[in-house]
């Protein structure tokens, strides 16, 4: 068996006071076992709370109207963009919300290839025959098919770093990869799958020295650790609100100002113009030239009192207890006989996702999942939308529990005991 | 216990002793499903009769949860063998039960195995999985017609 249980830094039972659902059973009485939060985060009551709020006394369509509840609605809509940039050492106009993370990937695509028709102040982000842009093999489906579909369009050449056997990027031949002809490197911070933290400033520097903007998918890192856009390196940086407390229907699209200003608008219509004639339009400066549309406005604010919550319990707190977590089950699940974790094995550099998969018997991920959720456990089985990812480990699939701020050691003692019930029932 | 419900004996034992499993030739009509949640996949082919009115012989091969490999392995056992259209009739019955939300009454005459994956059909997540090879096998077979009609068209134009 693994080693005991440590002593976590945030009390558990505190914080799961503010969220009901994870009091429910689920499957004929068993208490709900939630290990799935990197596919989505369960929400605290403050955060419906805020959001009802918005909808009982303060709902009106932002940025327009002159009346005093789309007054209200604005500063409430702004107050929580200003809260967010806070949280990722932003500049508010820099803060552009999106529906979710894939959209604000596919905007900085699309603005790129819409950047062929518009004004020379564009021109940097002009991609085409000859450009290359890299990616990894990590990458999550949402920052790998916008940049192989920007190729497609483009004529543009897309190159990846692969992965060593540990489940790290392969930078060996980095210099061979990021080269002159380099126009963008689109990085995963932390793998949803094998939960590696990748090195981006030290990538970024590499792209930024041959002139290559820099894109980070942190959808697993914001939610879950200190995170400060400068000190990243990156260029531009998506997030989801949903995995980080908030609601569905909110994400973030960061961007370094001068770049945002340069860039032509993807999606277009309502509230992000300037002016508009019958025979053309200007548009607005950002962030408003890429939120086209009346934006999820309740969304917006839930997120807002998400970063609250995670303020108050503090960042370096939720990354400290997610590391205790994690050390914890990377030991039990490993010492598990014919069970392989995917993904580095030692807690460096590394967050709380655990894959794995039954090599011993070879159960199949989905079993094991079946097995588990019989149980009450919730984990997430399948191939992550990274598909790319389990074929470079030979694998079908893998299961997969991943930690939040409101997960214990119990939680992960029940996995385990849900692994070990799977491998007695399909034992040949 | 609920779990005992999904995983049916008899869908364990197919799933560890499978039946017809590899590729065969010849064939007549060949299918490779996907299923894109999961990434489960299989390819199943047909040898159809040269009137094509029967299965002659169904083989397949292919990786994924115990669900999907059984249920390919009793699809093996229920149509090689059979006239097409009655291959068919049990497909459709099959399908009628596992989309049925645990409300069908599966018709055991017709579906002989295949009433262990009655269980299947009160979890949705899962209902793909039981459904892979069938539906393979339905797109194989439509492919073989399609293909002897084809050459059945050249002949007569030559």
């Amino acid at each position: 068996m693994g080693a005991p249980a440590p002593e976590l830094t945030l009390d558990v039972e505190r914080i799961r006071a503010d969220f009901p659902i994870l009091q429910r059973t689920v499957r004929d009485g068993h208490q709900l076992v939630y290990l799935d939060s990197g596919a989505t985060s369960q929400k605290p009551v403050q955060v419906l709370d805020a959001e009802r709020s918005y909808y009982l006394r303060h709902n009106a369509a932002v940025h327009r109207g002159a009346h005093q509840l789309a007054e209200e609605a604005t500063d409430l809509y702004e107050g929580a963009r200003a809260k967010i940039a806070a949280f990722i050492g932003a500049r508010d106009n820099e803060v552009v919300f999106t529906k979710n993370a894939t959209e604000g990937l596919n905007l900085v695509a699309y603005s790129m290839s819409n950047a062929a028709t518009s004004g020379p102040e564009a021109a940097r982000f002009v991609v085409g025959p000859g450009d290359e842009i890299v990616v990894t093999e990590m990458e999550h489906h949402a920052n790998l098919v916008p940049w192989q579909q920007l190729c497609q369009r483009t004529g543009a050449t897309l190159r990846w770093f692969g992965l060593t056997d540990e489940g790290r990027l392969d930078l060996s031949d980095v210099d061979s990869v990021i080269t002159e002809r380099t126009k963008l490197v689109a990085l995963v911070h932390q793998s949803n799958v094998l939960g590696t933290v990748n090195p981006v400033a030290e990538i970024a520097a590499k792209a930024h020295k041959v002139g290559a903007l820099v894109v980070l998918d942190a959808c697993q890192s914001v939610p879950h650790m200190p995170f400060d856009v400068v000190e990243s390196g990156a260029d531009f940086v998506a997030f989801s609100g949903h995995k980080m407390l908030g609601p569905t229907g909110v994400g973030v699209l960061w961007g370094r100002y001068d770049l945002l200003a340069a860039m032509p608008p993807f999606l277009t219509g309502g509230s992000m113009i300037e002016v508009v004639r019958m025979e053309g339009t200007t548009f607005a400066a950002p962030p408003q030239r890429f939120e086209a549309g009346v934006p999820n406005i309740a969304q917006v604010i839930g997120l807002g009192a998400a970063v609250d919550y995670l303020t108050e319990v503090g960042m370096a707190n939720v990354a400290e207890h997610e590391k205790q977590l994690t050390a914890y089950a990377l030991d039990a699940v490993e010492s598990l006989p014919g069970v392989r974790v995917i993904g580095p094995p030692t807690n460096v550099a590394r967050g709380g996702a655990v894959s794995f998969v039954v090599v011993v018997d070879g159960i199949h991920p989905h079993d094991v999942g079946q097995v588990l959720d019989d149980q009450g456990v919730e984990v997430r089985v399948g191939h992550h939308c990274a598909w790319p990812i389990v074929r470079r480990f030979n694998i079908p699939a893998t299961t997969r529990a991943t930690f939040y701020l409101y997960n214990s050691t119990e939680d992960i003692d029940a996995l385990v005991a849900g692994i070990e019930r799977a491998q007695r029932f399909f034992k040949p | 216990m609920k779990m005992e419900s999904l995983y049916q004996e008899i869908i364990l034992d197919h799933y560890k002793h499978p039946h017809g499993r590899g590729l065969k030739d010849p064939y007549s009509g060949e299918a490779h499903h996907v299923n894109p949640t999961c990434g489960d996949e299989l390819t199943v082919r047909v040898q159809l009769s040269a009137d094509g009115s029967v299965v002659e012989e169904l083989s397949y091969e292919g990786q994924g949860c115990s669900i999907s490999q059984a249920s390919a392995s009793v699809l093996h056992d229920l149509v090689a063998g059979q006239p097409v259209m009655d291959a068919m009739a049990v497909g459709d019955e099959f399908q009628r039960m596992i989309g049925g939300r645990g409300t069908v009454e599966p018709d055991e005459e017709v579906l002989g195995d295949g009433v262990a994956f009655a269980g299947v059909a009160k979890y949705p997540a899962r209902v793909k999985c039981a459904l892979l090879g069938w539906m393979a096998f339905k797109d194989a077979t439509a492919r073989a017609v399609a293909g002897a009609d084809a050459s059945t068209s050249t002949e007569a134009t030559r």
